[in-house]
């Protein structure tokens, strides 16, 4: 099966400014893949680029197998876009967008389109300029979700939806994941990602600077330890991997890389350990250390705290 | 916190926002009455002439209905009366701005952002009322300024000019309250300008008939009835002010009454999914357009009618008059003077069929700066498909308009002169041969969006000047090089006996050509406009 996104070295600018920057980002089929980073990091561009509204400056990019600027029409077909934004014809019902929308994709499975229309409380009847911000994003949701495709791109789909909304969004992207749909969705919901991601790339700055399992993500970056030994403190602080080492009587606080923490648990216990706890970094941590402007992209000894 | 805080720097922001679109109404509709008082005074140096010409002309009931009363035989009675449609557009401008500027912002929820810092109540009604209003002062006083240049009468320049302004400020007061009853700023447009089409149908109605009252009833009645010029009648200043007083004790009560965002009629709901015909990107056009495609014809059929109705009597006026068959002749016409006059209405028809087919095609533009046009090119829907879904309206809009015109004309300039199978061929065709010269300003209008999308809005300022040159050029004796510029000037009298219909095929590939190169960079560019 060929890999629904493949992107490497993508670059984008307008006029001065370099939105992207040789970005790389790979989205297997199947998979729920987290597109993180900051506001103005590129992740809309990207997809404005995958969706063959933006023309590349440089670099490789394949949707579904095919160019997303050459192939759009036919590519388009095989796939559904949610835009951050959702604005809607003033005098247009919602229901008649989510057919338009439907009928200009190939056509959508009327029962699907009932039954979401039903979980997501949306009335259809009402005129585009009735809705709210987060009722116009389901008319969007809805359009998508009812298509028969292979490919869902969205773009920070769930802005403006209330925690009883989220959760239905949650729950069909877990069905359209078990229907073998691939889905990129670009969020700033943590739960969101943390619920549905299978892999995550991050971005900054227009470049891809993370990109794995949740978990590969969180081996990549730092334990917090907090224990209380019996014997003296002693080299603790010269053992590679470990940083920001507080001393406070027997009490030793350090944040250590995970690939060093079984050296540490280990010189740990030779100077006798009479409590530990250890926390590993949470997402909340890991994104932050991307989004917080003074942090360098992508190499641990630069993390702030 | 007053009810008023705020009002200043809404006025502020008013103007920085409407620096261009301002000037860009109040100074040509300034200019014009000038430009009238000096062609009369060209046109009919005596007072025998200009006699000729009001009872011939100016007291044909089909003027009377079209411009209002005449009350005198001076320059300035004949001047006053000309400018009798001008008050129909200032009427329109002032309505559409206060609603630009109050529902249109609370719509689009700018408003809203607003509304939450420290802003009183009345703030947003009264900004917008207040530089409407401001704008038909400047208006109305520079008109009346030009007027005395042009050599006319101070007094009456200046009860002429406090008409313009009054009229301005009942209006723009009406479009304050229409904006309060919907919840959006099309429907209060529309609203607005079902009250001026009413105004417009009374006074019509009391000129052109025997009740004369109908048209006191109408604030579009009101300016001609201070008789500037002619014994001004100063006390009828006097009710406009107190229609504003009344419409805007409606509106402020009405302004606070309701929630924030909502009308005071509720919305309806529509069908729960989507009819037959709405597939594509060609359903979806059929939507956008419908209406203005209906109201654009229905307007200009009642234009082509009134205006037919009196060809036949503005020909026989000016008989006797050899400066003015001079310049008639000169203007495009043929020395027959009824189809003169035809063929100069039918082109003013076409350079507003031309207008209907810049804004048509501009939808483009506003639909992909609202973030409407992404979601659909992301569909199966090829760039193409989507611009020729638009085009055929500013294609196709004009051709329909025009028939209209050129039909209706035909129909009651041939009642007239009992010729209905004869003129209505005629004048039909004569209405269609506008088309071309309006295509390429639609043509100019793809080329831009497609390559400067930037820069689109400019088609508007290229109409302008086809206007200004077709209008004025010949009065000015511009350079032929100059008019040539306007596609305008090519279109061929067709209600002549020999006419050449190369220019038409000439100005229809032009038109085509702009059009594809526009498409051409619109399929190349990126998108949406940044």
């Amino acid at each position: 099966m060929e890999t629904p996104i493949e992107v490497s070295g993508l670059v984008k600018t307008f006029g001065r400014v370099r939105a992207l920057d040789g970005l790389d980002l790979t989205v297997r089929p199947g998979e729920v893949h987290g597109f993180l980073g900051p506001n103005g990091s590129g992740k809309s561009t990207t997809i404005r680029v995958l969706l063959g509204l933006l023309r590349a400056d440089a670099g490789a990019v394949r949707l579904l197998g095919g160019d997303p600027w050459r192939d759009a029409v036919a590519l388009h077909r095989r796939l559904a876009y949610v835009p951050g934004d959702v604005t809607l014809w003033p005098n247009l019902t919602g229901g008649e967008v989510i057919d338009l929308l439907g009928r200009m994709r190939g056509g959508l499975d009327p029962q699907r389109r009932a039954e979401l229309l039903h979980d997501f409380e949306l009335d259809p009847r009402k005129k585009g300029r009735a809705y709210s911000k987060g009722n116009r994003q389901k008319v969007g949701l809805v359009a998508a979700l009812a298509s028969d495709v292979e490919l869902l791109i969205l773009d920070e789909p769930t802005s403006g939806l209330d925690p009883l909304m989220e959760e239905v969004f949650q729950r069909w992207v877990g069905r359209a994941k078990r229907d073998g749909r691939t889905v990129l969705l670009s969020s700033h919901i943590l739960a969101e990602v943390e619920a549905l991601c299978d892999r995550v790339t991050i971005i900054r700055g227009g470049r891809a600077v993370e990109s794995g399992t949740l978990t590969e993500l969180r081996h990549l970056h730092r334990t917090a330890i907090d224990a209380e030994i019996t014997g003296a403190v002693d080299g603790l602080g010269q053992l590679p991997g470990v940083h920001d080492l507080r001393v406070d009587g027997q009490r030793v606080r350090f944040d250590v890389d995970t690939a060093a923490l079984d050296v540490a648990l280990r010189h740990l216990t030779e100077l006798g350990v009479r409590s530990l706890v250890s926390q590993p970094p949470t997402l909340e941590e890991l994104f932050l250390r991307h989004y917080e402007g003074a942090a360098g992209a992508g190499s641990p000894a630069e993390v702030t705290r | 916190m007053s009810t008023l805080t705020g009002t200043r720097h809404l006025v502020r922001l008013i103007l920085r926002r409407d620096r261009i679109v301002l000037p860009l109404w109040v100074l040509p509709l300034a200019v014009l009455p000038m430009t009238y008082a000096t062609s009369f005074f060209e046109l009919f140096p005596t007072a025998a002439d200009r006699a000729a010409y009001a009872a011939g002309t100016a007291r044909n009931p089909s003027i009377v209905a079209l411009l209002g009363p005449v009350y005198g035989e001076s320059v300035g009675a004949l001047t006053a009366q000309r400018g009798g449609f001008l008050l129909v557009i200032i009427a329109l401008a002032t309505l559409l701005t206060a609603v630009r500027h109050t529902r249109t912002e609370e719509e689009a929820g700018r408003h809203e952002l607003l509304a939450g810092g420290v802003l009183g109540r009345y703030a947003a009604l009264t900004a917008a009322l207040l530089v409407t209003y401001a704008a038909s002062l400047l208006l109305g006083l520079l008109t009346a300024a030009g007027l005395v240049a042009a050599g006319l009468p101070t007094a009456g320049s200046l009860a002429y000019g406090l008409g313009v302004t009054l009229t301005g400020v009942v209006f723009a007061t009406l479009g304050g309250l229409a904006a309060q009853l919907t919840e959006s700023a099309g429907g209060a447009r529309g609203i607005g300008i079902a009250a001026l089409g009413l105004a417009f149908a009374l006074r019509l109605a009391g000129d052109a008939g025997r009740h004369e009252w109908l048209s006191w009833l109408s604030p579009l009645g009101w300016a001609a009835r201070v008789r500037p010029y002619e014994g001004e009648r100063w006390w009828v200043l006097l009710l406009p002010p107190a229609a504003t007083v009344a419409l805007a004790a409606v509106a402020y009560p009405l302004s606070v009454r309701r929630d924030l965002g909502a009308g005071l009629l509720p919305p309806r709901l529509g069908p729960a999914g989507a009819g037959r015909a709405l597939t594509g990107p060609f359903g979806l056009a059929w939507r956008l357009h419908r209406g203005q495609l209906l109201w654009w014809s229905v307007g200009f059929g009642l234009l082509g009618l009134i205006l037919g109705g009196a060809a036949k009597a503005a020909g026989r006026s000016v008989e006797g008059n050899p400066q003015l068959e001079e310049i008639l002749a000169r203007m495009g016409g043929t020395t027959a003077l009824s189809e003169a006059y035809l063929g100069a209405t039918l082109s003013l028809a076409g350079l507003a069929a031309a207008g209907y087919a810049v804004q048509a095609a501009l939808r483009m533009r506003s639909e992909e700066a609202a973030g409407r046009a992404e979601p659909l090119l992301a569909t199966g829907t090829h760039r193409s498909a989507w611009l020729a879904s638009h085009l055929v309206f500013a294609l196709l809009g004009p051709v329909v308009v025009l028939a209209v015109t050129g039909f209706a004309t035909g129909l009651t300039y041939g009642l007239s002169v009992r010729d209905v199978p004869g003129e209505l061929p005629r004048l039909l065709a004569a209405g269609l041969a506008q088309v071309p010269a309006a295509w390429v300003l639609a043509g100019l209008a793809v080329l831009l969006y497609g390559l400067l999308p930037r820069l689109a809005p400019l088609v508007w300022a290229a109409l302008a000047a086809c206007v200004l040159l077709g209008q004025l050029g010949p009065v000015l004796r511009l350079d032929q090089w100059l008019l040539d510029l306007s596609p305008f000037t090519h279109t061929p009298q067709v209600l002549r006996p020999a006419w050449d219909a190369t220019p038409l095929w000439a100005l229809t590939v032009l038109a085509v050509v702009l059009a594809a190169v526009g498409l051409t960079g619109f399929r190349r560019r990126d998108l949406p406009i940044g």
